[in-house]
């Protein structure tokens, strides 16, 4: 088998699949160049800046698939400030391991929530440790060809 | 779940006749050929029958058929032959095609670090070789010329007897690598003229690891697998007589009915390519007329090709792509960046190869099928959402 039967059952049935009209932040990440691209739209409290709600769609392979579908659980429901500890390690260890091959895919799912939070950020006026946004992190910047 | 198998250009499965004449060669008739006693006499001349047998389906003559372990290891011998007697003249100049398998483009790329030049042919976006860039690209060090019959992704056909002669005229070795031809379409090597040519039995309802490297007679080789003198003393190795009889049976089988399998196999993949043709933003790559009968590839624009595979094999129905998800590369495959694709149309690619042994029933499905799961991952796809609403232009 290429993926787990956890990764199978993301891929097959996708969580939090869609996209929010009134997001608070949108991120995406990738380029249809190496084949994936990811984007996710959060909605928060701002009383509680907890990720109320979050929808993702993914153009790209079964664990790019899986890897945000399974991101976008994880992450609902938790402060903004947790979401952005998100690593693209827990990602993989949620889903139960990946093909070695297939990692970069994962780090696309991390990179996206990224995104998607310092969306937020900028839209609210909110002061962020822009270390958090590590290099490596290119959410939306790279150029779609 | 019924399986639904559209990937013979991958592998075929085995003829039953095939299979019953590989069985003896298990247990009872498990001589070695090259012993003097009578087991050994016996699986001699079942390995000479055999041998007799894919001349005869070619048009050669019996020596020069040499049996080797497959497709890859006749294009490595081949084209590391001719490479070694070019060295020796002084001829370092190799010419192939951008497209070919990589059991010839690897091995081209060896003498291309080891101080050859190579010519990579371009093949245009329907998939072809032009004759007037081999000609224009043929010198005085000129080594060999390899190039593909038909190709294993798009399946479009080269011009091989053109390219056979223009090489006969100027004194080059001409290699083909016929592994997806052979057993689908007429290979004649009477009217051929090549010098060398690669043969593959598994993809003709033939058993794995073995194949067949033809080379005139007349024509020099040299030794690539060293050791014992079996095959006329240029390839070593105890002999795999289950495996060249199995090859032979499966030659004989597609041979005798050629017409018919390519008349069946391309109403079905007309069919294919006429439904999902429908489906909007999709092309066919490669020549629609000239390619092998059993081939469709198509790319759809907004998915990716490996999700596709994943779901369709959900439905027991076995494909492949050129996505770069499914090569286990960055880049998607070789063959579609050749004919002009850009990465997005490359990375949505569906293969589906057929045989004689598919029918129309299985086509219908697989037709309601693609159709569904392409909207289905289009439906989250936000590069198809941009192109949808117009912030991206259709590429397709
Ligand atoms: C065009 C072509 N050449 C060579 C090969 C390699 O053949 P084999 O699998 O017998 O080594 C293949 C099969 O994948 C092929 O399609
Ligand atoms: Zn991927």
């Amino acid at each position: 088998m290429l993926y787990n039967e956890k990764v199978m059952d993301h891929f097959r049935n996708p969580r939090n699949v869609g996209e929010i009209e009134d997001a608070d932040g949108v991120g995406e990440v990738g380029n249809a160049k190496c084949g994936d691209i990811m984007k996710m739209w959060i909605k928060v409290d701002k009383e509680k800046m907890i990720i109320e709600d979050v929808k993702f769609m993914t153009f790209g392979c079964g664990s790019a698939i899986a890897t945000s579908s399974i991101a976008t659980e994880m992450i609902k429901g938790q402060p903004v400030e947790k979401a952005l500890e998100l690593s693209n390690k827990a990602v993989v260890e949620a889903l139960g391991g990946l093909p070695a091959y297939k990692l970069h895919c994962s780090v696309l799912a991390e990179e996206a929530v990224k995104a998607a939070v310092k969306d937020f950020y900028d839209k609210n006026g909110i002061e962020y440790d822009k270390e958090k946004f590590k290099p490596g992190f290119h959410g939306g910047e790279e150029e779609v060809s | 779940m019924k399986t639904i198998y559209l990937d013979n250009a991958g592998t075929t499965q085995m003829s039953p006749e095939v299979k019953k004449a590989m069985l003896p060669f298990f247990d009872e008739e498990y001589g070695n050929a090259s012993s003097l006693h009578f087991l050994g006499q016996k699986a001699r001349e079942r390995l000479e029958e055999a041998r007799a047998d894919i001349a005869k389906c070619l048009n050669c003559l019996p020596e020069e058929i040499f049996f080797t372990s497959g497709g890859s290891e006749s294009d490595n011998w081949a084209i590391t032959s001719a490479c070694r007697e070019g060295e020796r003249k002084g001829k370092k100049h190799i010419i192939t095609s951008a497209f070919e398998h990589h059991a010839v483009l690897n091995t081209v790329k060896r003498f291309e670090r080891e101080g050859f030049r190579v010519t990579y042919l371009p093949v245009y976006e329907n998939g072809i070789v032009k004759v007037e860039d081999l000609q224009n690209a043929l010198t005085d060090d000129t080594a060999l010329v390899t190039i593909m019959f038909a190709n294993n992704e798009i399946g479009t056909i080269q011009p091989i007897e053109e390219i056979g002669k223009i090489c006969k005229e100027k004194g080059v070795l001409f290699h083909c690598d016929a592994v997806q031809a052979v057993g689908h379409v007429e290979v004649d090597l009477q009217k051929l003229p090549v010098d060398m040519l690669s043969i593959s039995a598994h993809k003709f309802h033939g058993p794995k690891g073995v194949g067949v490297l033809f080379k005139r007679k007349g024509k020099r080789i040299e030794s690539f697998i060293l050791g014992g003198t079996q095959e006329m003393n240029k390839r070593a190795g105890t002999e795999n007589v289950a495996g060249c009889v199995g090859m032979a049976v499966a030659l004989k089988e597609a041979c005798k009915n050629l017409k018919e399998n390519n008349e069946h196999e391309k109403r079905l993949r007309d069919k294919l390519f006429d439904e999902l043709s429908k489906i909007p933003h999709s092309r066919i790559n490669g020549d629609r007329i000239n390619r092998l009968p059993n081939n469709f590839n198509m790319s759809f624009e907004g998915i990716e090709g490996e999700g596709l595979i994943l779901l369709l094999s959900d439905s027991g129905i076995c494909s492949s792509s050129g996505s770069a998800c499914t090569s286990g590369s960055l880049d998607p495959s070789h063959v579609l960046l050749s004919i002009g694709l850009i990465h997005d149309v490359a990375h949505g690619s569906l293969r589906l190869t057929l045989s004689r042994f598919t029918t129309e029933e299985e086509i219908d499905f697989t037709i309601k099928e693609v159709k569904r799961i392409v909207e289905y991952l289009r439906s989250f796809s936000p590069l198809w959402k941009d192109y949808e609403k117009g912030v991206k232009k259709h590429v397709i």
